[in-house]
C-alpha cells in the first residue's frame, strides 16, 4: 500500500517538472511554428526576379478554328493514352489540352464558343497546397510540375483544380503496337493510379536549354515552343516569356481583348485568352 | 444438464453479483449455432468485399464508376460514414463522463467498442480510394503540411491511439473481473490474455483514484479530438474552392452529423444487445429515454445546420453554387438529397418527438433511418460538387458493382469485428454501472 502511495507521489513530483518542460518547449517553438506556417500558407505570391523567365501562353479565340490539331500534337508529343469509346463515355481519356465547348446564355439566345484548355499554370495553384505528399509543385520558371513516383493517387489536386486540368490514370494505359513503338523518348510514360497534367512540354525547354548552352548563347525567343503551339495551323497560340516585356506573349496578354479564365478566383493563370470579336 | 452445472458453479461463487453474472455468462458459453451462422455470413460478405478490392488493385480504379469530373465517390462517402460511426463511443462516453450524467453507464462500453471496431474500416476506406495504396507511407515520408489530408492523417492517427487507450483504460477493471470471476473452463489463451491485460488490477483505492484521474484526462482529450477529427474531415472539402464544398459551416456540420450518426448506431445496437444479453435490468426505459432525448436534440441541430447552409447558398445565389444546389434539390441527385432530409431529420424527429411506437422500436427505427440518411448526406456533399465543376461542363456518376461490394464488405466487416469483440470483452462497463448505482 505504501509503495503505491509512493509511486503516486513520485509521479506527481515528476509531472510538475514535465509540465514546466512542455511549457518551456512550447514557448520556445511557437515563433518557429508560426513563421513556418505563415510562409507555407499566407502569401502565395512569389517574387519573380526580373531575370527569371516566366512561361506563359495567349490563345486567340478569334483565330482558333477548333480543329483539334493542338490536341493531337499534344497527345503524340507527350505519349498520352489512346483511349476507346467506353473510356471516352466515362470521361477517362486523358488529353492535357482539350477543346472545351462553353455555352453562353444571353437574351438573344445561346451561343457556343470552343476554347482550347491546357493547364492554366497558375501562379497560385490550388492543386499544390492540397497535395499531402508535395508531389505537385511550382517550378522557378512558373510551370506546375508533377512528381509521378511520389504521387499516391488520392486525386485531391484533381478535385481542387477549378479548371479540371489535371488527370488521373484509372488504369494502365495501353497502345496498339505501332503507336507504342513510336513513343517520344523524352517523355516518361505514366502508369496506373497516378495524376498527370500539362507541363508546357517542359522536355522541349530542357532540350532548348541544352542546345543554347552547347552553342554558348542565351535562350532566345522561339527556341522553346510547346507542341500545341507549333501545330496550330491558324497560329492562334502565342507562347513565350511573360517576364520579358518585349515578347509577343507579354504584348498580347496586355491586349484589351485579353482575359483569364475564372480570374476572380485569384489563381493567377499564366494562360490568357483573347476574346472573340 | 449443462444448465444445472452452470447454476451449481454460480452457487459456489456467491461474490458474483447479478450484474456480473449477466455480463460474464455470455463470455463463458460456447457461441450458439445462430451466432456462428451470423458470423460466417458476415465473414463471407467481408471476404467478397476484400475480393472486390483485390480485383481493383489489379485493374486500377477503372473498375469504379468514377471518371472526369467526379473523382471522389462512394469510398470517400464510406470513409466519412465510418468515422461518423466511430464518434458514437467517444462522444457519448467522453461528454457524458465529463458532465457526470449517470445514464451513460450501461452504454459506455458498447459505445467505445463501436468506436474501436469502426475506425479500422474508416482508415482503410481511404487506402481503398487511393490510386497507389502501396505508397501510403509517402504521406509520412514526404509530408506537406498545407494539405488538409495531412491534417486528417495526423488527427485520425491521434484519435485511433487515444480512443484505443481510452477503451483499454475503461476495460482494465472489467478485465480483472474476467480474470477472477470467469468459470475455469474457458480456453487457456483467454485466461492468459485476461491475466496479462488486467495489469494486476485489484481494485485498491489508489488504483481506483489513478484510474479515475486517467479516465478524466482521456475524456477531455478525446472530446477535443472528436471535434478536431471530424472538423478536419470537413476541411478536406471546405478548404478547396469547389462550389458546394467551400463553406465554413462544413467543419461543425460534419461534427454534428457524426455525433448524430454515432448516437443513432449506438441506440440501434444497444437495443439488440439489451435483448440478446438480457440486460433489461440495467438498460432500463429511463436510460433509453435519455438516449432518445440526446439523439433528438442532435437531430434538431443537424436540421438547423442544413437549413443554415441551404438558406445561405440560396440567398447569395452565386451561379456556380446554385448549379450544385439545384442538382441536389431537383437535379440528378434529388434521391440522395431528399433521402437525406427524410432520413436524418423528418423520420427520426417524428419518431423521437412523438413516440408513435414502443421506445425500443423508436430507437431501432430512428437509428436505422439516421444511418441511411447520414450515408446519403455524405453522398449529397461529395458527389454533386464533383459533378458540377467550375470549368464549363457537367459530369455524372453512379457507383459500380465493385464499389457496392466493397461498401457491403466493409459494413459486414465492422459488424463482424464488433461481434468478435463482444465474445471477448464484457459489453457493459460493470465497474461504472456499480459505481453509478451506489
Amino acid at each position: 500500500m505504501s509503495n503505491h502511495e509512493k509511486g503516486v507521489s513520485l509521479t506527481d513530483n515528476h509531472s510538475t517538472t514535465r509540465r514546466g518542460f512542455f511549457k518551456g518547449a512550447a514557448v520556445f517553438l511557437l515563433p518557429f511554428v508560426f513563421r513556418r506556417a505563415r510562409a507555407e500558407v499566407a502569401p502565395r505570391k512569389r517574387e519573380v526576379k526580373s531575370g527569371t523567365r516566366l512561361w506563359g501562353m495567349v490563345i486567340d479565340l478569334d483565330r482558333c478554328t477548333a480543329c483539334q490539331s493542338c490536341v493531337i500534337a499534344c497527345s503524340v508529343e507527350n505519349n498520352q493514352m489512346l483511349g476507346n469509346p467506353q473510356e471516352a463515355a466515362m470521361g477517362r481519356v486523358i488529353r492535357w489540352i482539350r477543346v472545351q465547348p462553353v455555352v453562353k446564355e444571353s437574351a438573344g439566345g445561346s451561343r457556343q464558343s470552343l476554347m482550347p484548355m491546357p493547364c492554366m499554370q497558375c501562379e497560385d495553384p490550388p492543386c499544390i497546397k492540397v497535395c499531402p505528399t508535395a508531389a505537385t509543385f511550382l517550378d522557378p520558371e512558373g510551370i506546375v510540375g508533377q512528381v509521378y513516383p511520389r504521387c499516391i493517387g488520392c486525386r485531391y489536386c484533381v478535385n481542387s483544380c477549378p479548371y479540371t486540368a489535371k488527370f488521373f490514370n484509372w488504369e494502365t494505359p495501353s497502345w496498339p503496337k505501332p503507336m507504342a513503338e513510336a513513343q517520344n523518348p523524352d517523355v516518361s510514360p505514366r502508369y496506373k493510379g497516378i495524376v498527370e497534367k500539362c507541363l508546357f512540354c517542359h522536355q522541349r525547354l530542357q532540350r532548348a536549354k541544352e542546345k543554347a548552352a552547347f552553342e554558348k548563347r542565351a535562350l532566345a525567343e522561339g527556341d522553346y515552343i510547346p507542341a500545341c503551339v507549333l501545330a496550330c495551323p491558324a497560329k492562334a497560340i502565342a507562347f513565350g516569356d511573360l517576364n520579358d516585356p518585349g515578347s509577343e506573349v507579354s504584348r498580347l496578354s496586355q491586349s484589351p481583348r485579353a482575359y483569364r479564365l475564372l480570374d476572380e478566383l485569384g489563381t493567377e493563370p499564366k494562360v490568357s485568352y483573347l476574346r472573340e470579336e | 444438464m449443462s444448465q444445472i452445472i452452470m447454476d451449481a458453479s454460480v452457487m459456489e461463487k456467491p461474490e458474483r453479483s447479478k450484474l456480473e453474472h449477466t455480463v460474464l455468462k455470455p463470455l463463458e458459453r460456447l457461441p450458439t449455432k445462430g451466432q456462428n451462422v451470423l458470423l460466417a455470413f458476415l465473414a463471407l460478405v467481408f471476404l467478397i468485399g476484400l475480393g472486390a478490392w483485390a480485383r481493383q488493385l489489379a485493374l486500377g480504379l477503372a473498375v469504379t464508376g468514377l471518371g472526369v469530373p467526379v473523382f471522389w465517390g462512394v469510398y470517400i462517402v464510406n470513409f466519412i460514414f465510418f468515422i461518423g460511426i466511430s464518434h458514437a463511443g467517444t462522444l457519448l462516453s467522453a461528454i457524458l463522463r465529463i458532465v457526470k450524467a449517470d445514464w451513460r453507464a450501461p452504454f459506455t462500453r458498447l459505445a467505445e467498442m463501436i468506436t474501436i471496431t469502426s475506425i479500422p474500416f474508416a482508415a482503410t476506406c481511404v487506402i481503398v480510394d487511393m490510386g497507389r495504396p502501396e505508397r501510403f507511407l509517402n504521406v509520412i515520408l514526404y509530408p506537406h503540411f498545407t494539405s488538409p489530408i495531412l491534417w486528417d492523417v495526423c488527427c485520425i492517427t491521434t484519435y485511433i491511439i487515444t480512443s484505443s487507450l481510452y477503451f483499454y483504460t475503461a476495460l482494465i477493471p472489467d478485465l480483472a473481473l474476467c480474470r477472477d470471476r470467469l468459470e475455469p473452463h474457458i480456453s487457456s489463451w483467454r485466461k492468459e490474455f485476461y491475466q496479462l491485460s488486467s495489469l494486476g488490477w485489484t481494485g485498491t483505492d489508489v488504483q481506483k483514484r489513478v484510474h479515475h484521474n486517467i479516465m478524466t484526462i482521456l475524456s477531455i482529450v478525446l472530446l477535443a479530438l472528436v471535434i478536431s477529427v471530424h472538423t478536419n474531415v470537413g476541411f478536406v472539402f471546405g478548404m478547396t474552392i469547389k462550389p458546394g464544398w467551400h463553406t465554413a459551416v462544413i467543419g461543425p456540420y460534419f461534427v454534428i452529423g457524426a455525433a448524430l450518426q454515432g448516437l443513432g448506431i449506438l441506440g440501434l445496437i444497444a437495443i439488440f444487445v439489451r435483448w440478446f444479453f438480457r440486460l433489461h435490468t440495467w438498460i432500463t426505459e429511463k436510460h433509453l429515454d435519455s438516449l432518445r432525448q440526446f439523439t433528438l436534440a442532435l437531430t434538431c441541430f443537424w436540421g438547423y445546420f442544413t437549413g443554415v447552409e441551404i438558406l445561405t447558398t440560396f440567398y447569395g445565389h452565386a451561379p456556380a453554387e446554385m448549379q450544385v444546389l439545384w442538382s441536389k434539390i431537383s437535379g440528378p441527385f434529388w434521391w440522395s438529397f431528399w433521402g437525406m432530409i427524410l432520413g436524418c431529420f423528418v423520420i427520426p424527429f417524428f419518431l423521437m418527438a412523438f413516440r408513435p411506437v414502443r421506445l425500443s422500436r423508436v430507437l431501432v427505427l430512428s437509428g436505422l433511418s439516421i444511418n441511411i440518411g447520414m450515408w446519403l448526406e455524405r453522398y449529397t456533399i461529395v458527389v454533386p460538387s464533383g459533378a458540377n465543376p467550375l470549368a464549363y461542363f457537367v459530369g455524372h456518376y453512379f457507383p459500380s458493382l465493385t464499389e457496392w461490394a466493397i461498401t457491403a464488405g466493409w459494413v459486414a466487416g465492422f459488424f463482424m469485428l464488433l461481434l468478435l469483440f463482444m465474445r471477448i470483452f464484457p459489453v457493459v462497463t460493470v465497474w461504472e454501472v456499480e459505481e453509478v448505482g451506489h
